[in-house]
């Protein structure tokens, strides 16, 4: 079969980083094809310079037999692809259906856009109201107007860039079922993920990419999950290791928490209750937006609460702000690391003082005291093997999982009562991820309790002792991990969010 | 006091006089902030407007090229603060207060010879029928064409943004401009083109105070006006047909003050002058009270500065 | 072509010499200026710059005023600066200048013609209120009403121009002035006279509050938790809550500061070298001491040496004025220029400039 899409040798360089080095491989029509690695392997860079967005330094592309050399993301939609963005293109202020006119070419009147939108997305069985307005929809349904606004464009090509990271397992059956059907009407679909049981399922080949370049290609369905995850990361990996531990005294107890969102488009945490114990670890599910940063920021202090709701070790610390808090043991790590975790133009000693001062003792009498702090972040710096020329460099220059460790690690190292932390390996490499969850396991072994904010799955099917998950800001009773199936823990999300009810096929 | 000496008809025709200058500016700076561009050199960019038009009149004769003049002096200035926030990326909030501070310099350096001087008549309509119906003819159908044009142009920008394609381009840059690069749009392009008509606007605006409202040319003659047209701009939520609101409300309270003062109200002459700055306070207050509203309207880029990633 | 390509850290090599490049670029566009206006743009660079300190006719008379007009420039730019290392912008410094200003010298004026020792600390005390709490309005609606405080404290320049009218002409008049605006006149008062400390040098005490005010905002931003917790607003102010401060107090604390310094400046300045509450005693400082504030890389020694650099551009324009028949306003653009330049500038710390369409590997 003719290819659709013929990539030969594109490298693209950026200072200091090969993004991709002659990087290869084709796509027939009606194929679903998987490009597989890890966080900064080179996989967004390559859809970028498909999408137009990034030109190659040198190779070429062949689309449909024509040499296919995309100035800009308008030219490449002309000339059939559609993308649909990990980090939403989308425009919260703005409605379902101005979003979709602001991706395409040449958008009918608006009205007529509607209809459109209408019968296009009961078509493909994902059904969206053009009118909303984009802020107050769930992540599911912001992926839906990114699929939508590429299908009403007849694309031969869709690239799907970690469709799946912001859906429910139910939900991710409807997609499949979805990205099926259009494969079956001849549509070419690009899929990026690092997921490989979903490749496993979905694809019928796979390009994996390691540090820019193409490692191998293989029909997927053929390979072990275990075989994929070795060519992906080069190495074997080690799971981390959990035994030895033994779940004592509750530490943090949650009770009936209801607390309005602070910010538009906001979650409201409703009746949310949980208790954590020494030596557990609490995973906490859920897709992206359903209360996770509000949890957070209540627990952490950002956000305090009113009095009867929060106790730590029996002591009601709602009101207390995050000083007092993590006087009192209970610290945190929050999901985004540049500008919430950390100051990115601030040095890593700097950084240290940020939560540190208070359990470390950094200041006396107000003034605080540069050479322990710079003493602080070496050690850590050391015992979680950041990768840094030294503490006075700023925390913006370091790659995600560096900082992630030294995040992390700074948390760990003040011997936490309760630590509760958000996405802890999110856009991290898989050696920094083992790295930091082994971390989190071996905090649990001496006795702290651990509250684990993550819509990895995966992950907290690898440390948690219990689980449960945020939906629309209430949280599900927890349950022990082990024992609980997919589709339970799918349910438990939210299910499909009321989805399937509409999702007809043709 | 004389209070009968406050004719309500002429009251109400100056009102429209005094709030077209910062009417026109207002209305500039509401489309540079939906591009999400924070431009705090208004007061720069009318002042240096006002000196242009003024010159150009003086020395043409002709005020249609002065107010031309004004537009095209302003935007020009203007443009020098899209480069360093568009392209070398600088903080927007120092870049408009060096703006102000720019203009205030080189309007009073441009000014130096034009102290003192009439500039010529900008004439004003005079409609057969219209401006001669009684007391709404005056009020209504009897000013210069720039009050026109400023409503014209409050119902373009109105238009432009709620109802074509650029508009909800123009938005969109505004509103998510990683999201907007990522879709093909051209951002630093979009706001340098938003820049440059709030410049325009501006410079509208200063030239009919120098040639119009006052009639004359001294130095910092625009006394904050441009700071109050971005008051106006956050009074208005962002919306065109409440920023017409605005100035109107805020050329009632500056011509009634003048109005009172000039009946030897028994009120501090000092406590009219700075009840228009009051008012401007108290009304941002009420509006920026509500901070869910607030931060609906509110571009959500606003004063953020873009670079294209990888 | 050229590109920008954004540095893995600030520069710190760009981020000093940004400002010695400005002030040479503003040099050089100056120069032009002068030749547009037919002034030999040497010879007016020359004057700006040089004639100040080392003519031998007017240094003895200039010298001084370098003192006399960077102080208050400075004292504002300090507590300015601390602002807007937290993100907390303050241009309304004019405005707490006045009313510091009026503040202390209505106290010298109640009390006239005392005789006391604890005039003058009164007065200054005074003046920090004034300031204050005129900064307080702006900051207080900050922090209750989510207002604007850049757009308030500037409005509220104009109206304390209006009270200062009211003042000029009203209550603070001189009644021995024969009807004339303006007060009595604070240097025939010797209580209330801001004198120099050393005759001859310019050092007054407002130049002295100065020198401390320096002193005190570097210990605070480099070994202070209070000094670090601005640094961190300002630039992460996600990561500044999540790390305990209380945004509030900040911004009081920040308006607070620069308040009180702002309305000093003005006791100073009117009790000393101005010395009568007049309508237009005030020349705009307020916001030259922004210039001043970001040419000094908001850093306070920075800030010294730019307030002495600012104050040489105020003599050397009157200097300008009084030999080369300079335009007073052509000054003003000058210092605006400058500020432009810096910011211009700036971008070489955040970012590295390359040359070319071939990328470096």
């Amino acid at each position: 079969m003719t290819p659709l899409l013929e990539l030969s040798g594109l490298t693209k360089a950026y200072p200091g980083v090969v993004a991709n080095d002659d990087v290869s491989f084709r796509i027939a029509p009606g194929e679903i094809h998987a490009l597989l690695g890890e966080n900064g392997a080179g996989k967004s860079t390559l859809v970028k310079m498909i999408y137009g967005l990034v030109q190659p330094d040198s190779g070429t592309m062949v689309l449909n037999g024509v040499p296919f050399q995309p100035a800009s993301p308008h030219a490449a939609r002309a000339a059939g692809i559609g993308m649909v963005f990990q980090h939403f293109s989308l425009f919260e202020a703005l409605d379902v259906a101005e979003n979709v006119a602001l991706g395409m070419e040449n958008p009918p009147p608006l009205r007529d856009l509607a209809q459109q939108i209408l019968r296009v997305s009961t078509t493909y069985g994902l059904p969206l109201d053009p009118h909303r307005r984009v802020g107050d929809l769930s992540a599911g349904e912001r992926q839906r107007v990114e699929i939508i606004r590429c299908l009403l464009q007849d694309p031969k090509l869709l690239i799907m860039d970690e469709p799946t990271s912001v859906l429910t397992p139910q939900e991710v059956a409807i997609l499949f079922d979805t990205l099926r059907q259009l494969a079956a009407e001849g549509t070419a679909i690009l899929y990026i993920s690092h997921k490989l049981e979903e490749i496993r399922t979905l694809c019928q080949n796979a390009t994996i990419l390691r540090r820019g370049t193409v490692v191998a290609e293989c029909d997927p369905r053929e390979r072990t999950a275990q075989d994929l995850a070795e060519l992906m990361v080069g190495t074997a990996l080690t799971a981390p290791e959990g035994g030895g531990r033994e779940t004592g005294a509750p530490l943090l107890s949650v009770e009936k928490l209801t607390l309005p969102p602070s910010a538009a488009f906001g979650t409201m945490l409703k009746n949310v209750s949980f208790t954590v114990h020494a030596g557990e670890v609490l995973g906490i599910g859920g897709v992206a937006g359903n209360g996770q940063d509000e949890l957070l920021a209540t627990l952490s202090g950002e956000r305090p609460v009113p009095p009867g709701a929060l106790f730590l070790e029996g002591r009601d610390i709602g009101t207390a702000g995050p000083t007092v808090r993590r006087a009192a043991g209970l610290l945190a790590a929050p999901e985004e690391r540049l500008g919430h975790a950390a100051a990115p133009e601030m040095s890593l000693t700097e950084n240290a003082v940020l939560t540190a001062v208070v359990r470390q003792g950094l200041a006396r009498r107000g003034f605080l005291d540069w050479r322990a702090a710079t003493a602080f972040a070496e050690r850590v710096i050391a015992e979680f093997d950041v990768r840094t020329p030294g503490p006075a460099h700023a925390a913006r220059s370091l790659s995600g999982g560096n900082l992630q460790k030294f995040v992390i690690g700074r948390e760990v190292l003040q011997a936490p009562r309760v630590l509760v932390v958000n996405q802890p390996t999110w856009g991290v490499d898989a050696a920094a991820a083992a790295a930091i969850r082994q971390a989190l396991l071996d905090l649990a072994r001496d006795g702290a309790g651990i509250v684990v904010i993550s819509q990895d799955l995966d992950e907290l099917m690898e440390i948690a002792d219990r689980f449960t998950a945020l939906n629309e800001g209430r949280l599900a009773p927890p349950q022990p991990m082990a024992g609980l199936t997919m589709d339970r823990i799918g349910i438990m999300m939210g299910g499909a969010h009321d989805m399937e009810v509409a999702h007809v096929a043709e | 006091m004389d209070l009968s000496s406050i004719n309500p008809v002429l009251l109400l025709a100056s009102l429209m006089v005094a709030a077209t200058p910062i009417l026109l500016a207002a209305i500039g700076e509401l489309v540079v902030e939906k591009a999400g561009v924070l431009n705090l050199g208004v007061e720069g960019m009318m002042i240096t407007g006002a000196i242009c038009g003024f010159a150009v009149a003086v020395e043409s004769g002709s005020p249609a090229l002065g107010f031309l003049g004004a537009a095209l002096g302003s935007a020009l200035l203007s443009l020098v603060f899209a480069f360093l926030t568009q392209v070398l990326m600088s903080n927007q909030v120092a870049t408009g207060l060096a703006l102000t501070l720019f203009g205030l310099g080189i309007s009073s350096l441009m000014g130096q010879g034009y102290v003192g001087i009439k500039p010529p008549g900008t004439p004003d309509l005079d409609l057969p029928v219209l401006s001669d119906l009684p007391v709404l003819g005056p009020i209504l159908f009897s000013h210069d064409l720039v009050v026109y044009l400023s409503l014209g142009l409050v119902a373009g920008v109105w238009y432009g943004l709620n109802r074509t394609r650029a508009g909800l381009i123009l938005r969109a840059v505004g509103e998510n401009h990683d999201a907007a690069h990522a879709l093909g749009y051209r951002v630093t392009l979009i706001r340098t083109a938003a820049i440059a008509f709030g410049g325009a606007c501006a410079g509208l605006g200063g030239a009919y105070l120098s040639l119009v409202r006052v009639p004359q040319w001294t130095d910092g003659m625009t006394a904050g006006a441009g700071w109050i047209a971005l008051a106006i701009v956050v009074f208005a939520s962002w919306k065109a047909g409440r920023v017409l609101l605005g100035a109107y409300l805020f050329g009632g309270i500056a011509v009634l003050q003048l109005n009172l003062q000039a009946a030897g109200a028994r009120v501090p002459v000092e406590l009219l002058s700075m009840s228009p700055y009051l008012v401007t306070i108290a009304v941002l207050v009420i509006m920026s009270a509500d901070r869910s509203r607030a931060a609906l309207n509110a571009p959500a880029a606003l004063g953020r500065s873009f670079h294209a990633a990888r | 072509m050229i590109r920008l390509e954004p540095r893995r850290e600030p520069s710190r090599v760009w981020a000093a010499a940004t400002p010695v490049l400005a002030v040479l670029a503003t040099m050089v566009a100056g120069g032009l200026l002068f030749a547009m206006l037919g002034k030999d743009p040497v010879l007016a660079i020359r004057t700006i710059f040089w004639d100040p300190l080392f003519h031998p006719q007017f240094a003895s008379y200039s010298r001084p005023q370098l003192l006399v007009k960077a102080g208050p420039l400075i004292l504002i730019a300090v507590g300015l600066a601390l602002g807007f290392r937290a993100g907390v912008w303050n241009i309304g410094a004019e405005g707490q200048y006045i009313i510091g200003a009026l503040s202390g010298a209505a106290v010298a004026l109640a009390l006239y013609p005392a005789d006391l020792f604890v005039l003058f600390p009164l007065m200054v005390i005074a003046g920090a209120l004034g300031g204050f709490l005129w900064a307080m309005i702006p900051a207080i609606l900050k922090t209750r009403f989510n207002t604007n405080e850049i757009l308030v404290s500037l409005l509220l320049v104009y109206v304390a121009e209006q009270m200062l009218a009211s003042a000029a002409l009203g209550l603070l008049r001189n009644p021995d002035g024969g009807g004339f605006p303006g007060s009595r006149n604070l240097r025939d008062y010797p209580a209330a006279h801001n004198a120099e400390i050393f005759a001859g040098t310019g050092m007054h005490w407002g130049v002295a509050a100065a020198f401390i005010a320096v002193i005190f905002a570097h210990v605070l931003l480099t070994r202070h938790i209070t000094g670090y917790h601005i640094r961190l607003t300002g630039q992460s102010p996600r990561a500044a809550r999540f790390a305990g401060v209380n945004p509030a107090r900040l911004v009081i604390l920040c308006l607070g500061i620069s308040g009180a310094l702002a309305g000093m400046a003005g006791l100073f300045e009117v009790a000393g070298p101005a010395g009568q509450i007049s309508i237009d005693f005030n020349v705009g400082y307020g916001f030259t001491a922004i210039i001043v504030a970001f040419l000094g890389r908001l850093h306070p020694v920075g800030i010294l040496l730019a307030g002495l650099l600012m104050a040489l551009t105020y003599i050397g324009g009157e200097l300008g004025q009084l030999m080369l028949g300079l335009p007073a306003a052509a000054i003003q653009a000058f210092q605006g220029m400058l500020l432009f330049f810096l910011l211009a500038g700036d971008v070489l710390t955040n970012y590295r400039l390359r040359f070319g369409r071939t990328e470096a590997v």
